[in-house]
Parts: structure tokens; C-alpha cells; sequence
């Protein structure tokens, strides 16, 4: 572009006006699709994503997730009519699988959601604000990270009483402090910036610094640790299931089914081996992507 | 080192008291009655005001904290409703089955780990590193639940190789009580078919356990061993002719294991969380399954109990890290 063609009084088409974001976007999409587990961790979630939005369509038989019984039809092992085998009440368990897709998701989004929602506002304003306030939310966060997330849920859970919405409560309630760590000490660091200097200077407001200037840059850890704990989330939301803590049978929780399908070991085996697969396959995906996001917005914590 | 221990001791105890809280707090957050759920599922409604009563439930919260706070210093966790025992007895007897089981599962995954992030580093981008780097970000998303239940179909039930569950078979006599570490105590006791026999039953859920915590290892290890070796003074120990073995396994890995010992301690307490897993799975006679079974029962004091036995255990094991830290590297003891 030559001087003279800037000077003009046209108005700059959306491509031109964003450049240089376009370029940076087309080589983040570059980079992502060079790196196999990356697209094999997008393809993971999307498949994940197919089955939890369209699951009541795709399931081959959707009247066996609602708790029908076809006690003709009971432990079937896999075959072509049922791919997955059937269960003790004579579902198909492929069906049920895809209908537990939407569940997983659904308990993954809202945990990082809750714990992101309530974990980044602490960590910005203790990084930022520093004193009284920030030693008491870091004490508090410090305190939850020092007893084990599983065993915590476990006892919050067993005060709650077992179920599903409780299970995510719990899960939420262990969440959070991981959120504040990361985001406080990313604050720390931008909060000395020259830039965060010079709107302090012009006289911005706190609330305005903390919305346009720290947050969009504390943006990338905190998308990379969202995407890997949708995965987290969903294992801990099915371990508890597994436990019996969790969603009651009938509903079509993975974790809920091997939990039962545990009692039908080892001669139907099926049973546990397909809802367990769909479990590690869907976090493996989630870390996949994570792991793919990290590379090309934050390289400089790559391997760690 | 000395003012750098006591503060950490310090900074132990406060934390001991915080978790003491939460599981205060915890008790407390239920929507329903702590009186109901202290007594259980099954209980009328005389039996549920004798126990508010009887555990001081009527009085104001502020008391009932003092109280829960005097009991705990003297070690009483209260009494499990299913046993009728109290809570600390049986702590003492199921905690060492898990320690057991940990401190097993932790040396697989420093055993295993170390070693093979040290490989993937040297052979970075090699067929070696290929293979690692499956098994180290397989190894965080399996389930340990199912990766359980998939080994005992294979090693149990198919090969026939090793027991399905459990710590001894029931018609072994165990050794009698020393350590609790049935491995140490037969072995004290003279009884070699005993430690096989345990030895044998430890083996799948200690390689379940570690799966994950050895998976973390390799990676910070792998990432540690790669930075290292780039520094100067391994270039100056190479321009030696010093032994190429002896440079990586002993001068690079030296200054690799510090972060790696981080992870390790990180990793204790997370094992220590899913011990409740691993337990329930293969029978395992600990505190994890101590807990799971009482949390279905709705017998809530020994679910607190271990929550805090599980903490404690999370906060000292910390503790230690911080202070091997600052023994190997002085330049921490200021932070």
C-alpha cells in the first residue's frame, strides 16, 4: 500500500481495516492444522459437540434412554443390530451412550463455567489490587487447593446428599481456586506494563484497566485451562457417577452405567468397556485441543 | 534453614486449621437438618433430637465450632453410625492399606517416569519421544475407574496372572501388625509366601494408580531434560569429552529434578484423591473405600474424617517438597 492510496478520503473495507488480525488468525489456523493430535483433538470434541446436540436423532434406538424395559432383548453382546451390545434391562447401549453425551457436556460447561466465572474476578482484582484484599482471597484459594479436588467433592457431595445438580455444586465449589492461582499471578505480571501504566496515568478507572487492558491479556491461559478442564470436569462429574454418587439409574450417565455395569463383570464385559471409552476419548479430546490451543496462543509455556 | 523450617512449620499448622474449618463449614452447608444427617437415613424423629442433644447441635453455632475444634485436637472424629466404632480407630486401620498402595504406586511413577522423560529428551522428536508423548497425554484422560476395570479383565480374568481384588486372599493369615505395610511386615515376619501373596495383589491397582502420576512426571522431567541440556554448562561438560551418559544422567538430570520433585509432591496428593477410585474398584481395604462406602450409607462422620486424614496427609507431604526444595537450592529459603 502506497502513501498515496492511504491519503485517500475511501473508507477502508473490513479487510483492510483488519490486516493484520487476519494474517495472525490465517497463521493460527495454519500452525493448529500442521499438529496431528490438535486436529485429532478438534475432531474429538466436534464429533462430542454432533452427538450432544443432535444424540435424541442419531440414537438408533431413542425409546431405551428414557428407562424402557426389553427383557427379551437383555446382555446381548455386540452385533449388528446392537453395535454396543445391550444392558440388564435390555437397552442398547450405544443409544444410551450418544443421549450421555448431552449430560457430559452439559455438567463439563457448567462446572468451568461456574468455576471460571467465580475464580477469574478474584484473581484479577487480587492480583491487581494487592493487600488485605489479596492475602485474604489467596488464603482462602490456597486453603481449598490443599486438600485433593476428588476428596473434597466426595465429602461436599455426601453433605448434599447424592444426584446430579449436587455432584456439579461440589464439582463447582473445588473448581474455582485453581482459576484464581492462574489468573493472580498472570495479573501480577501484566499489571507492571508500561501500557497498563499509561491508562492509569490518562486516568482511567479501575473497573476500565481491570475490563480492557488486563483481562484480554490474561485471555490465553485462561482459554487453554478452560478447554482442558471441560475434559477434567466431565472425568471427575463421571468418577463420582461411578461411585454412586451421582446421576440414578435410569438417567444415561457413563460413569452412572459402569458403576452398574460393574456387577454384570467380566462375562459382559461390553457393558463397561463402550461407556468408558466414550469417557476417554471425549477428555482425551479436550486435552488434545488444549494442548493445541497452547501451542499457538501461549508457546512460551509450551511442554510444561 | 532453620528460620525457613519453622516458618513452614508454622504455615502447616495454620493450614491444618483452615481445613479443619472448611470441613466445619462442609458439615454445616447442608440444606437439611446436621442433626438428621449425623443420625442417618433411617432415623426417627426422637432418635434425631437425642442425637441433637447428644452432639450439641442445639447450641449456637460459634459453640458447636469450639467444641468440633477441642474435639478434633484430642482426636475424636466422632463415631460411625454403620460400625458404631469411632471414626479415628478405624482411620488407623484402613490408613495404611492406603499409604501402602501410595507410596507403591508413586515409586512406579518416579521408577518409570524419570527415566523415560530423560529418553524422550535426549531422542527429542524420536520415535522414543512419540511413543511417550501418547502414553504421558493418554495417561491423564484415562479414567482410572475403567483403566481398573479393563486390567482386570485382561490380567485377572483372562491371563489369570493376578488376583481381581483385594489385599490378601482370605484364607492368608496376615502378618502380624508392625508397620500396617503388609509388604514390610511379612517380610519382618519372615513369611515369603504372605509377601508375595500381597505383593501380588498390590500390583494392578498400584499400576492404576500411578498411571497418571507417572504420565506428569515423564512430561515436567521430559521439558526439564530439553531445557537443560541446551545450557552452557553442559556444552562445556561435552567440550570435556566428558562421557555422554554421564553428562545427562548425572549433571543434566541433578538440575532437571527439581521441578520434577514439585510434581512428584503435587502428585502424592492427588493419588491420595483417587485412592477413593482405585479403591472401590478393586476392594481395597483403605480409606478411599472407607469413604465411598460410608458416603452411601449417609454415615457422614467418616467421610469427614477422611477428608481431613486426606488433607493432612496433602499438607505435610507439601510441606516436605518445600523443604527438600530449599535444602538442594538456598537461593528458595529467602521466598
Amino acid at each position: 500500500m502506497t502513501p498515496m492510496e492511504l491519503s485517500t478520503d475511501r473508507p477502508l473495507s473490513f479487510a483492510e481495516r483488519h490486516s493484520s488480525k487476519i494474517r495472525q488468525w490465517r497463521l493460527y489456523v495454519h500452525m493448529f492444522s500442521q499438529s496431528f493430535s490438535s486436529m485429532l483433538g478438534l475432531g474429538l470434541v466436534v464429533m462430542f459437540l454432533v452427538l450432544a446436540a443432535f444424540g435424541p436423532w442419531l440414537a438408533p434406538y431413542p425409546g431405551d434412554t428414557t428407562g424402557s424395559i426389553d427383557l427379551a432383548n437383555r446382555l446381548l453382546p455386540p452385533d449388528a443390530a446392537h453395535w454396543f451390545g445391550t444392558d440388564e434391562m435390555g437397552s442398547d447401549i450405544l443409544s444410551r451412550i450418544i443421549v450421555g453425551a448431552r449430560t457430559s457436556l452439559f455438567i463439563g460447561l457448567v462446572i468451568t463455567g461456574l468455576g471460571a466465572g467465580i475464580g477469574v474476578p478474584l484473581g484479577i482484582i487480587a492480583g491487581y489490587k494487592g493487600g488485605w484484599l489479596r492475602a485474604g482471597i489467596m488464603r482462602v484459594t490456597e486453603l481449598f487447593l490443599a486438600v485433593p479436588g476428588l476428596a473434597l467433592a466426595l465429602a461436599i457431595v455426601a453433605a448434599l446428599g447424592p444426584g446430579i445438580t449436587n455432584c456439579v455444586i461440589a464439582l463447582a465449589i473445588v473448581w474455582w481456586p485453581g482459576y484464581v492461582r492462574l489468573v493472580e499471578a498472570k495479573t501480577l505480571a501484566v499489571k507492571e506494563e508500561l501500557f497498563v501504566e499509561a491508562a492509569r496515568s490518562l486516568g482511567a478507572k479501575t473497573p476500565w484497566i481491570l475490563w480492557h487492558h488486563i483481562l484480554p491479556n490474561c485471555m490465553s491461559p485462561i482459554i487453554v485451562k478452560m478447554s482442558m478442564d471441560m475434559g477434567m470436569a466431565i472425568l471427575a462429574a463421571a468418577s463420582l457417577g461411578f461411585i454412586g454418587l451421582g446421576a440414578r439409574p435410569p438417567a444415561p450417565e457413563w460413569g452412572t452405567m459402569i458403576s452398574v455395569a460393574r456387577s454384570y463383570m467380566p462375562d459382559w464385559w461390553w457393558y463397561s468397556f463402550f461407556p468408558g471409552a466414550a469417557i476417554f476419548l471425549t477428555v482425551l479430546g479436550f486435552n488434545l485441543l488444549g494442548d493445541g490451543l497452547r501451542d499457538i496462543l501461549d508457546p512460551k509455556s509450551r511442554d510444561r | 534453614m532453620l528460620t525457613f523450617t519453622l516458618r513452614k512449620l508454622l504455615a502447616l499448622i495454620g493450614t491444618m486449621l483452615g481445613i479443619a474449618v472448611l470441613t466445619f463449614v462442609i458439615t454445616n452447608i447442608a440444606p437439611g437438618d446436621p442433626a438428621r444427617l449425623v443420625a442417618g437415613p433411617n432415623a426417627t424423629a426422637d432418635m434425631v433430637e437425642t442425637i441433637r442433644k447428644e452432639s450439641g447441635l442445639d447450641k449456637p453455632l460459634v459453640e458447636q465450632f469450639a467444641i468440633y475444634m477441642g474435639d478434633l485436637v484430642t482426636g475424636d472424629l466422632g463415631t460411625s453410625i454403620v460400625t458404631t466404632r469411632p471414626v479415628i480407630d478405624e482411620l488407623k486401620r484402613y490408613a495404611p492399606a492406603t499409604l501402602e498402595l501410595v507410596f507403591v504406586a508413586l515409586f512406579l511413577g518416579v521408577v518409570v517416569g524419570v527415566p523415560l522423560g530423560m529418553l524422550s529428551a535426549v531422542y527429542k522428536d524420536g520415535p522414543i519421544d512419540h511413543v511417550t508423548r501418547i502414553f504421558s497425554i493418554s495417561g491423564v484422560a484415562l479414567p482410572a475407574f475403567w483403566f481398573g476395570i479393563l486390567m482386570q479383565l485382561y490380567f485377572s480374568v483372562d491371563l489369570g496372572w493376578l488376583p481381581v481384588s483385594g489385599r490378601l486372599p482370605l484364607v492368608t493369615r496376615p502378618p502380624d501388625f508392625i508397620t500396617g505395610f503388609l509388604l514390610i511386615d511379612s517380610l519382618i515376619a519372615g513369611k515369603f509366601v504372605t509377601f508375595q501373596a500381597s505383593l501380588s495383589h498390590i500390583i494392578l491397582p498400584a499400576i492404576v494408580l500411578s498411571f497418571p502420576c507417572l504420565a506428569s512426571i515423564l512430561r515436567v522431567n521430559r521439558a526439564e531434560m530439553i531445557e537443560v541440556l541446551q545450557s552452557d554448562y553442559i556444552i562445556a561438560a561435552r567440550a570435556h569429552g566428558i562421557s555422554a551418559w554421564r553428562v545427562v544422567a548425572i549433571y543434566a538430570l541433578k538440575n532437571a529434578l527439581l521441578p520434577t520433585l514439585a510434581m512428584i509432591g503435587l502428585r502424592f496428593g492427588w493419588m491420595l484423591g483417587s485412592t477413593v477410585l482405585v479403591e472401590t474398584v478393586f476392594d481395597w481395604p483403605g480409606v478411599g473405600l472407607y469413604a465411598v462406602s460410608s458416603a452411601l450409607a449417609s454415615d457422614f462422620k467418616p467421610v469427614i474424617g477422611v477428608t481431613l486424614l486426606i488433607g493432612f496427609f496433602f499438607i505435610i507431604s507439601n510441606t516436605l517438597v518445600d523443604l527438600a526444595y530449599a535444602w538442594i537450592d538456598p537461593r528458595l529459603r529467602s521466598a
